[in-house]
């Protein structure tokens, strides 16, 4: 039992970072039917913007607060800048053209930013700061948990609460609702859709990058080849939680993360990603409205 | 110089021209009513004035300012308003929320957006008791209160409303369109497209008949009403008034 719990929590953990990455392909999806494949690679974008500040400027000696909050805050603006730009780029001259075309877009858009990150920040595996937040912990029962892993589970928490409370409680929020149901009677009301889209686009860049700095944080070291699993591993949470749902990402994310923790903890590393996509492929043939299944239109 | 004034208007869907040289007028407190069979252009008349579709040529200016070409989120601030055709209300929000988005360009005043959600609820008291409900769980002539309340919250000098009456009970369409003529005498332009000739001329002022993308027909809605070809084609008969 106390295996359990142990695994339990590291799967909370890590599940709380995909359910970070899930929501924005929710957001993106919800809005403009798109499944937005850089997701993963944003993330590990956040990453390496927090490494640099922490590292390479040396914002890792500041206080600690200063510290977290610089190495937070400037790689999800960063990100969501570099997502903006894919969208006007990349998508937007696409958006009504063929879904195949935009999707194949998208698979470029991830290796692009792999590819970048790799001439930028090199193929070697880079390593956070081990000592920023306190590795110690301490027991409840037989269960051991640490600052960090409570730390960066408050942090996500924090986030999707804000990220809820501006879906539900705004009226920018209420259009990016609305467009999930009928862009043109959007329209009809004023709401300019390309503004809302962007939201939408650095909503989910911001998201992406928090959690490739907690992911950082947690797991010290980063690669530019992180993104890919991450944000297939994400993209599994969303659909199994029914993708355009944004309740449904955050649990999907825990889910998946649980499954792998528990997979990993007992079988073996080895079989993570074939449980995890083993997942994802039943979900898609059984219930491809995923958990919270509805109508896709009638999501968010 | 009309309120609003249509010219000559061209509309293409790729090589299918839908409308061949529409024009109309309308005027503050009046409702022109424009009716005729499916597939005549009538939608498309409406969608083009909001901005929706681009017409290929022809002019269509709004207190003499030209609005062809504008993006349908901008006409919107400049007092035009639609009710498009099926409601299209935001299912998944409640009606609360769907007014509120009908405010949207007036967001910033709190104030504001509650006095006219005020002068909604006043006059759709139905909606006032259902403000907290899921919007796609309403009637049908509750969703066409809410879609023409939603129009509403804009103040719009012209009001287009797309086939209102639809799918509504004989008793509740007339209702409706009661309500589309107190809109209009409170000051709006109203644009009425209506499969229902005989009601919709019972309120209108005036009223154009288009027949494959041309306007066939038009005058005071009173002298049309009692016009042989109208009532042939629209009042009862099947014939078109063109082959009159």
């Amino acid at each position: 039992m106390g295996v359990f719990l142990q695994y339990t929590v590291i799967g909370l953990t890590v599940g709380s970072f995909y359910a970070l990455v899930a929501l924005g392909y929710t957001i993106v999806y919800g809005i403009i039917r798109l499944i937005n494949f850089a997701q993963g690679d944003l993330s590990m974008v956040g990453a390496f913007l927090g490494w640099t500040l922490l590292v390479s400027f040396g914002f890792e000696h500041l206080p600690i607060y200063i510290a977290l909050v610089i190495a937070f805050v400037i790689p999800m603006i960063g990100t969501a800048v570099i997502n903006i730009g894919i969208l006007q780029f990349a998508y937007k001259p696409l958006l009504r053209r063929s879904l195949l075309a935009i999707l194949i877009t998208a698979l470029g858009m991830s290796l692009l930013l792999q590819n970048a990150s790799e001439l930028i920040w090199g193929p070697a595996i880079q390593a956070y700061p081990p000592n920023l937040l306190p590795l110690s912990g301490f027991f409840i029962g037989p269960v051991h948990v640490t600052y960090v892993q409570i730390a960066l589970v408050i942090a996500s928490l924090l986030l999707m609460c804000g990220l809820v409370a501006f879906v539900q409680g705004t009226t920018m929020g209420t259009a990016m609702r609305a467009l999930a149901v009928d862009h043109d009677a959007a329209r009809l009301m004023g709401i300019n859709v390309d503004a809302v889209i962007r939201v939408a686009f650095v909503l989910g860049a911001m998201l992406a990058a928090a959690s490739g700095v907690m992911l950082g944080i947690y797991y010290v070291q980063i690669q530019f080849t992180m993104g890919f699993l991450l944000g297939l591993r994400a993209f599994t949470a969303a659909v199994l939680g029914g993708i355009g749902n944004i309740p449904g990402a955050m649990a999907g994310g825990l889910l998946i993360g649980l499954l792998e923790a528990y997979t990993t903890g007992y079988l073996s590393g080895t079989w993570e990603d074939v449980v995890v996509f083993g997942v994802l492929i039943t979900v898609l043939i059984v219930k491809p409205t995923g958990l919270f299944g509805e109508r896709v239109a009638e999501r968010m | 110089m009309a309120l609003l004034e249509v010219r000559d208007l061209h509309v293409f869907y790729g090589n299918i021209e839908a409308l061949k040289g529409i024009s109309l007028d309308a005027q503050p407190k009046q409702v022109v009513a424009i009716l005729g069979g499916n597939g005549a252009g009538k939608t498309t008349t409406l969608r083009t004035i909001s901005g929706l579709l681009r017409p290929r040529s022809g002019s269509i200016t709004c207190d003499g300012k030209s609005i062809v070409g504008v993006p349908a989120h901008v006409i919107v601030g400049l007092g035009l308003s639609q009710v498009p055709e099926g409601r299209r209300i935001f299912n998944i929000l409640n009606v609360e929320e769907n007014l509120s988005l009908g405010g949207y360009l007036m967001r910033s005043h709190r104030q504001l957006i509650k006095e006219r959600k005020a002068a909604v609820y006043e006059l759709f008291p139905r909606l006032a008791e259902r403000r907290g409900q899921l919007a796609g769980t309403l009637s049908g002539g509750e969703q066409q209160m809410l879609a023409i309340g939603r129009a509403l919250m804009s103040d719009p000098k012209v009001l287009m409303l797309d086939e209102p009456s639809l799918g509504l009970a004989p008793m509740l369409a007339r209702s409706v369109l009661k309500t589309v003529r107190r809109i209009a005498d409170r000051g709006a332009a109203v644009l009425l497209v209506e499969q229902n000739a005989r009601q919709a001329l019972a309120i209108a002022d005036y009223a154009y008949v288009i027949e494959v993308g041309r306007i066939a027909l038009e005058g005071e809605a009173a002298a049309l009403a009692s016009d042989e070809r109208v009532q042939k084609a629209y009042l009862g008969g099947f014939e078109s008034v063109g082959s009159a």
